[in-house]
């Protein structure tokens, strides 16, 4: 059985509150007892690898999205037998209530929830402003390990891909379509092919996907690292964009991970049918031959084909 | 110098001095221990001395990392025998970064120009870390070290 739902009001609002929970309800789980056994497993997940052993959330376990989440050689996510085994070492079964935060406004944590959709995880739940609301609120952190056992059994998936993920020709056919660069302004006019302080990943070209529209992921954020009030978002989405929510939508950034972030904000809080990220995005599609790039601050158009 | 644990996949090329002592620290952990050395090290990187601290601008920044971090050397002397100086910045939310920055600190801080000119590049493999934090975040500490190199080069004309 999942466990209850966060029935706060400030969640309700969403189209899918039963996406998010904030942290007192998290708290008071933790406090209960409620997320020492199998029903509940709160997972931290982090751009800096060594965050989680600075102090988490009592109880937390650790996921890495790159040792962890990616396939060490083929990019590309983990295989099911990989990803049972990584719940299994967590003592997370199928039916486990899974509760995710993060750095960075939960980017990783929403990149990782969306691998654990890749492989059906039913019950994945993002914790609302994730490790810095937790700080902020002078909530415990601990550099105890958590003492939880693992599991067996955890079911071999079978990733289904195609529903939540966007490939490289599947965007090719998407021109003119819902296109979202999440990235910064820089690099979507091509000013600069990475973020300001991030690694160069040798990406030769620098631009966006024509008819791509840019919004930053963190418009979608609040100041305390927490997602905007549901009438802010649909300003952004529905009405600057004029996008529909019923109609097919692809989310991109530089490796996925931010544009993670703005599926989630589409899919679960705006409620948008189908929500694809493009994972591969500009670290592919900026180095793909005779793939189209429009540069500036205008969408550009779709080439003829 | 201790001869290099052909056990480990990483370690290919004798490591300087400075590094090897480190690296065998590392070595002689398993996994989540390395880690806790990793933080060790990121909690025992020295504060910037009040000339940088209020003087940013004069420190450089290091895109290959994932964290924002900036470092400046100063020399004493001139040529391959100047003694050569590390600081470095890094927020406390980035401790891998930190870490590595402490790493290359305790290894070549005080040593001389020449010294850290012939660190091979590679070092930063042979530490035992890639397991742990992956081969794309260890890119930022050679980084780190090829800016440090380079601004040797720079200040004490070797």
């Amino acid at each position: 059985m999942p466990i209850a739902l966060d029935p706060s009001p400030a969640l309700q609002e969403f189209a899918h509150p039963e996406k998010l929970v904030t942290t007192e309800w998290l708290a008071e789980r933790i406090a209960a007892g409620e997320a020492d056994g199998p029903e509940l497993v709160v997972v931290e997940s982090d751009e800096d690898v060594l965050l989680y052993e600075t102090g988490h959330i009592p109880g937390a376990v650790k996921i890495d999205w790159h040792l962890d989440l990616n396939d060490q050689v083929t990019r590309d996510y983990v295989d099911g037998e990989a990803f049972a085994a990584l719940m299994d070492r967590h003592g997370i079964t199928r039916g486990t209530t899974v509760v995710l935060y993060g750095d960075k406004s939960n980017w990783w944590a929403a990149y990782a929830l969306w691998v654990f959709e890749l492989f059906g995880h039913e019950d994945v739940r993002l914790l609302d402003g994730g490790r810095a609301a937790w700080q902020a609120e002078g909530r415990e952190l601990t550099t105890a390990e958590p003492t939880r056992a693992a599991s067996s059994g955890y079911p071999v998936i079978e990733r289904q891909d195609a529903p939540i993920r966007a490939f490289r020709d599947d965007v090719l056919g998407f021109l003119g379509g819902q296109l979202i660069d999440v990235r910064s302004p820089a690099e979507y006019t091509g000013e600069r092919t990475h973020m300001a302080d991030y690694p160069q990943e040798g990406t030769v070209r620098g631009g966006h996907i024509p008819t791509a529209r840019s919004v930053p992921w963190a418009r979608a954020a609040a100041e305390d690292g927490r997602f905007k009030p549901r009438a802010e978002l649909e300003a952004i989405y529905l009405q600057e964009l004029g996008y529909d929510a019923a109609q097919p939508t692809i989310a991109y950034c530089r490796i996925g991970e931010r544009s993670s972030h703005t599926w989630f904000v589409l899919r679960y809080l705006l409620g948008f049918e189908d929500v694809r990220n493009y994972d591969g995005s500009w670290t592919e599609w900026g180095n793909g031959v005779r793939l189209p790039v429009a540069v500036g601050t205008e969408p550009g158009e779709a080439p003829a084909r | 110098m201790s001869p290099i644990d052909h056990t480990v996949p990483d370690a290919q090329d004798a490591l300087p001095e400075a590094f090897q002592e480190i690296a065998d620290d590392f070595h002689a952990l398993g996994p989540k221990d390395r880690l806790q050395l990793l933080l060790e090290f990121s909690q025992s990187l020295p504060e910037l001395p009040e000339r940088y601290a209020e003087h940013p601008e004069l420190l450089e920044p290091v895109p290959e990392c994932q964290s924002p971090i900036f470092l400046v050397t100063e020399v004493e002397g001139s040529g391959r025998e100047a003694i050569a100086h590390l600081f470095f910045s890094a927020p406390q939310e980035a401790p891998t970064t930190r870490g590595f920055a402490s790493i290359l600190a305790e290894a070549l801080d005080g040593r001389t120009v020449g010294e850290v000119l012939d660190t091979p590049e590679g070092v930063t493999r042979g530490l035992g870390l890639a397991e742990v934090v992956s081969p794309l975040r260890l890119n930022g500490m050679a980084g780190m070290l090829a800016r440090i190199k380079r601004q040797l080069v720079e200040k004490a004309g070797a």
